[in-house]
């Protein structure tokens, strides 16, 4: 077995940041599993945890894994993109015990007192910015979150401003001051429900469809560039085009979100236009992720990081792209707006872009900082398999999700003798019910993608000794 | 890609279609700010309905409800929830009050808040000024 040393020594404080993300995956899925029980089986787990605590529950984990995922990403690739350590690995490592305190803190909150209860004893009165969706954390955390962001872009940005500035480098710390710029706006909470709204969007939508987009591409150009071996320039000018279709398409997009909060009207067209041009530049990570493998020069021992790398393509332009498309035109969003055709898209969006990039990287750095060229055949091909069994269970719960919207649609706001919301939800449960198995299809993904990591087998590393990564 | 098309041209297609693009968004956030007046309902923003806000966030109703669209889809949308109920603040107000502490068997059932009169009464404001929010004619009917 021949072991490898890392390039520079304090990418190794990307390891635990790569460990509490899959942790706090594992705890997110648990949660969604609950979720979707209660969606068939209405008083489960009532009243200790009710559905708006699982779901906040659910999607703050969802949050901070993966930008647990994206700070070991940048520790990891940063170093090596600049040729020089980072300045502090200390409070690299630092930052991470505060952010899983603050985090894991911050879900007993929810879980022990009443959501009420945790706004009086953080003090939520002096500056409200807490029950609004996906930004639930108590503002105490909001102001820990940013603590921590601004120490991760100390670190980083001084590691990229002293070393070699690369595309990737560069790109990937834009995306990541914009994703702590954008945060900010979370402090912001008016009464006006309508600037309310307008300004949320600025977060929510601005970090998804905007900033992380940069984060995303330049993950998956620093591993194509790894695993292929194909020319930096070309990646570069791909990396490029890409985030520039994703800016150009996606900062007026956010229009899609203001066609029915009480904002004007015209961007009803706006939102729609630009919205529909949304798909483009995740359809160039797909043909961007599969030119690039077909161009390679090596054969990269790690053969499930290119499969993590070409599945994110695939998946985040049907999840972003083709599901987000499927409801974005205004006459068509009038009737779906607020149904399960926005949770199928949510769903299958998150995992293929977001999740799966997470995955990528981890699977191609995991290895590395073990010690390990790549994983072996047989870790490897158990993480293949966790690999199809998650995606493919992924596909059936958008599947099942989109079906039941469409009949919700149909029931609840479309047919003459329109039904009120709980006879729809009666109506379509069985698609519920198969969600639900979906999604113990996908926690036995999970399950052995955690599995794969202690997968022992005879050939470590004979392949990678042939060629290092 | 070919060598036509170069790499500084991809950047600066980045760098100049993001700023422009930044820019155009800024200027119609801020039409959109001195239009929104006319839509937003802002007149009949009260201290009350402020207070009622501040009892929806902190109860995390958005957990379960959607609001003008916006949150989870497991229960019903409340922006035309005081039309659906006869425009009757009251009867918003005893439907929080008589949620049982236990739930339904087998059903999904909102939780028992606890809400003071003064927080219902709240509620039932905000309720009702989000309703009166011009929102482009949605939702497409009375279920929400």
């Amino acid at each position: 077995m021949s072991e490898v040393q890392l390039r520079y020594k304090t990418q190794a404080v990307a390891k635990p940041y790569f460990i509490a993300a899959i942790g706090l995956f594992v705890g997110q899925v648990i949660f969604g599993l609950i979720m979707g029980l209660q969606y068939v089986v209405g008083d489960f787990l009532f009243p200790e945890i009710p559905f708006n605590v699982a779901r906040m529950v659910h999607t703050n984990l969802l949050i901070v894994w993966l930008l647990f995922g994206f700070m070991g990403a940048a520790y990891f690739l940063v170093p090596e993109e600049a040729e020089r350590d980072i300045p502090s690995p200390k409070l690299a490592l630092a930052l991470f015990w505060i952010f899983l305190v603050a985090g894991a803190l911050t879900i007993v909150g929810y879980l022990a007192v009443p959501y009420a209860t945790l706004a009086k004893i953080t003090g939520n009165d002096l500056l409200p910015t807490m029950g609004r969706e996906f930004l639930e954390q108590p503002t105490i955390t909001k102001i820990g979150i940013v603590i921590v962001v601004l120490g991760f872009i100390y670190n980083i940005g001084l590691t990229i401003l002293a070393g070699r500035k690369t595309v990737i480098n560069i790109v990937l710390l834009t995306g990541l001051v914009g994703l702590a710029v954008m945060f900010l706006f979370s402090f912001y909470n008016p009464d006006n429900l309508v600037l309310d709204k307008y300004f949320w969007w600025w977060v929510v939508h601005l970090w998804v469809e905007g900033v992380w987009e940069l984060i995303l591409g330049s993950i998956l150009a620093y591993v194509l560039i790894k695993t292929t071996g194909v020319d930096r320039e070309v990646i570069d000018k791909w990396l490029y085009v890409i985030i520039a279709a994703a800016l150009i398409t996606g900062i007026i997009g956010t229009g899609h979100h203001y066609f029915w909060i009480g904002t004007p009207v015209y961007w009803t067209w706006l939102g729609s236009v630009f919205s529909a041009l949304e798909p483009i530049p995740f359809f160039m990570m797909t043909i961007f992720a599969f030119n690039m493998v077909n161009k390679r020069r090596k054969q990269h021992p790690n053969k499930a990081a290119v499969l993590w790398a070409m599945g994110t393509g695939v998946m985040a332009f049907l999840g972003a792209g083709v599901w987000g498309f499927m409801h974005t035109l205004a006459p068509v969003n009038y009737y779906t707006h607020g149904t399960q055709v926005t949770a199928a898209h949510g769903h299958m969006a998150f995992y293929g872009a977001y999740a799966m990039i997470v995955m990528t990287i981890i699977s191609y750095a995991m290895p590395k900082l073990r010690g390990l060229p790549a994983m072996n055949n047989r870790a490897q091909v158990m993480e293949m398999w966790s690999f199809w069994l998650m995606t493919v269970a992924m596909v059936f719960i958008t599947l099942f999700l989109t079906a039941a919207g469409i009949l919700q649609v149909w029931l609840q706001r479309y047919q003459p003798n329109a039904l009120p919301f709980m006879a729809a939800q009666d109506q379509v449960a069985i698609f519920y019910w198969c969600r639900e198995g979906a999604g113990v299809i996908f926690f036995i993904g999970l399950l052995c993608y955690i599995g794969s990591f202690f997968v022992k087998g005879d050939n470590n590393g004979t392949a990678a000794a042939v060629v290092p990564g | 890609m070919s060598e036509i098309f170069t790499k500084s041209m991809a950047r600066n297609i980045y760098l100049g279609g993001s700023v422009f693009f930044v820019l155009v968004f800024l200027g119609l956030t801020f039409d959109t700010t001195q239009r929104l007046p006319k839509t937003d309902n802002r007149a009949n923003l009260t201290e009350q309905v402020a207070l009622g806000k501040m009892v929806w966030e902190r109860n995390n109703c958005i957990g379960c409800h959607t609001l003008l669209g916006e949150g989870a889809y497991f229960a019903p949308e409340l922006g035309n929830v005081y039309q659906r109920f006869g425009q009757s603040k009251e009867a918003i107000k005893g439907f929080i009050k008589s949620r049982p502490v236990d739930g339904i068997p087998g059903r999904r059932s909102m939780p028992q808040f606890n809400l003071t009169e003064e927080e219902l009464d709240a509620i039932a404001e905000f309720l009702k000024y989000s309703s009166e929010i011009n929102t482009n004619n949605w939702p497409p009917n009375i279920n929400g």
